[in-house]
Order: C-alpha cells, then sequence, then structure tokens
C-alpha cells in the first residue's frame, strides 16, 4: 500500500519540478516592430522616390540617399 | 536587408556639435537628455579629435542582455528600440552600455517618469509608424519616411555618416585611401583589420 503513494509521491514533485525549467537566454535576437520599408501610412513629409510597402525600392533609396547625400567624392566626380 | 550603422570619421569632425543640434530639434529632446554628443579627446592641444557618439545600435547589445523587464528589441533594419511602456527606468543599461548612450530624464513631458530614453537611429518606437504617439515617446521616424538620420543627413563636413552599414563603411574606406590617414585614430585596423599607413594615435584623454 506504501508503495504506490510513494510512486505517485514521486511523480508529483517530478511534476513540480518541471515548472522550474529556464527560459531560453538569446542575447540580441528579439525582432520586433513593423520593418521601415512600410512607411509611415501618408505621412506628408515621405521622401519621394520609393514606394512604401516595397523593401527593394526602400533599400534603393537608402543606398542612394546615403551617397548622395554623404559621399563627396561621387558627387564631385559627377560634375 | 540593410544593417544600418552610424560612423564617425575624427579626421573631419569639427566639433561643431551640429548632429547634437540637429538630433535635439528633429525628436524635440528634452533639456537634460543627450542621444547624441561630441566627444573631444586632447582638447586644446595640437592633434586633438573629435567624435560624435550616440547609441552604435550594436549587433550583439549588452543593453538588450541585461535589461531585467526585456524592453529592448531589434528591427528588422538592425536598429536597437526599446519599448517605454515596458521599461522601468532601472538604468541597468547604462552601466552594460560601452558608449554611454542611455539616457535618463528626471522630469519633463517627453519620457517622463525617468525612462530611459536613447538614438533610436530615427526610427521611432514599437507604435505605428508616423503615430502621434511614436512621435511623443520617440521622435520622427524619419527611417519609415525614407530618410536616413538627421544627425548624419546634417552634418556640415559629413564626418558622421549613418546608413546601410555596407555602404557607410565603403565611403569611408574610399575617404581613408584617398587621403592616405585617419584610419589609424580609432581603431581601423581592428575594426576592419586593413590598418593604413600614418601617425601614431593620440593619446586618450577625455575633455
Amino acid at each position: 500500500m506504501r508503495h504506490p503513494l510513494v510512486v505517485i509521491g514521486a511523480l508529483v514533485m517530478l511534476a513540480g519540478l518541471a515548472a522550474c525549467t529556464e527560459r531560453p537566454q538569446v542575447a540580441g535576437t528579439r525582432i520586433q516592430g513593423t520593418a521601415a520599408y512600410m512607411g509611415t501610412g501618408g505621412s506628408p513629409y515621405t521622401a519621394a522616390g520609393w514606394k512604401a510597402g516595397d523593401a527593394t525600392s526602400w533599400e534603393e533609396q537608402m543606398r542612394t540617399r546615403t551617397q548622395a547625400g554623404q559621399n563627396e567624392y561621387v558627387r564631385s566626380a559627377g560634375k | 536587408m540593410a544593417r544600418m550603422k552610424f560612423i564617425c570619421d575624427a579626421e573631419r569632425c569639427i566639433e561643431c556639435n551640429g548632429c547634437v543640434t540637429a538630433c535635439k530639434a528633429e525628436h524635440q529632446v528634452p533639456w537634460g537628455v543627450n542621444r547624441r554628443r561630441v566627444v573631444t579627446l586632447n582638447d586644446g592641444v595640437p592633434g586633438e579629435r573629435s567624435i560624435s557618439v550616440a547609441c552604435m545600435h550594436c549587433s550583439d547589445a549588452p543593453c538588450m542582455a541585461v535589461c531585467p523587464v526585456d524592453c529592448f528589441y531589434r528591427t528588422a533594419e538592425g536598429v536597437v528600440l526599446h519599448d517605454k511602456d515596458t521599461c522601468i527606468g532601472c538604468g541597468y543599461c547604462s552601466y552594460a552600455c560601452p558608449f554611454g548612450a542611455p539616457q535618463f530624464p528626471s522630469s519633463g513631458v517627453f519620457g517622463m517618469r525617468g525612462k530611459m530614453d536613447k538614438c533610436t537611429f530615427c526610427a521611432g518606437g514599437p507604435e505605428a509608424h508616423g503615430s502621434a504617439a511614436e512621435n511623443d515617446k520617440y521622435g520622427r521616424n524619419r527611417l519609415a519616411e525614407g530618410k536616413l538620420p538627421a544627425c548624419a543627413e546634417m552634418c556640415a563636413t559629413k564626418a558622421l555618416l549613418g546608413g546601410d552599414g555596407d555602404v557607410v563603411a565603403d565611403i569611408f574606406r574610399n575617404r581613408v585611401m584617398t587621403r592616405n590617414k585617419g584610419s589609424e585614430v580609432w581603431g581601423w585596423g581592428t575594426a576592419y583589420g586593413k590598418p593604413s599607413s600614418g601617425g601614431a594615435a593620440p593619446k586618450a584623454t577625455k575633455s
């Protein structure tokens, strides 16, 4: 009679321990938020030259803007 | 997908604080909070160098690792942002950050109750892009408007570069190769493995 009780008790304790597992700890991988290429939904300040929702055109816009605005070697060579 | 990064060219930075002003104005950042600042080494000594510093949007961000309430997240563009509704203002991130990026206002409307505030790479926060709630808490969302960070776009000497990491690294590399100096100051060799010839790095004493 004691044995089944001991076994049941051990199983209950095991089940209780299962709740003590750690959360996975992975640094710096949580990605959240809407992607920037989705746009602002009609802000009047949106720059021209790309289409909201199109990731490729947004990336091209970023590249063009970086080169045109921050790389004067390219700008001076074009003149 | 683009991976957004800043890089500051110490050979070009003239400590005008235009980037700091642009950031303050664009996001209406209150007194006492400096999302971006200019640090000068060997101030007043010939050969002094300045560098504009803000959140560097680390690939493996220590702030994100230590936050007890897990308020940090990363966008698809590699920008490290945080949720002010979750932040408890404990300051742990400021101890972890090697750049002193997290800022803690003691009062005021923007970022009230001492919640952490930092550079967003002009990418706003978790609220809808361009919404009033996002603007109130985090400032303008220029990335979603197809623009680059105001600090980099306003830099008069183009010392501060901001954008897709591959593109800004190419621009900086081209400069260093063209002028044949300037890479030794801020650990170009450590970061990129291609040290150029040039003078010795100045002794680091903060002003």
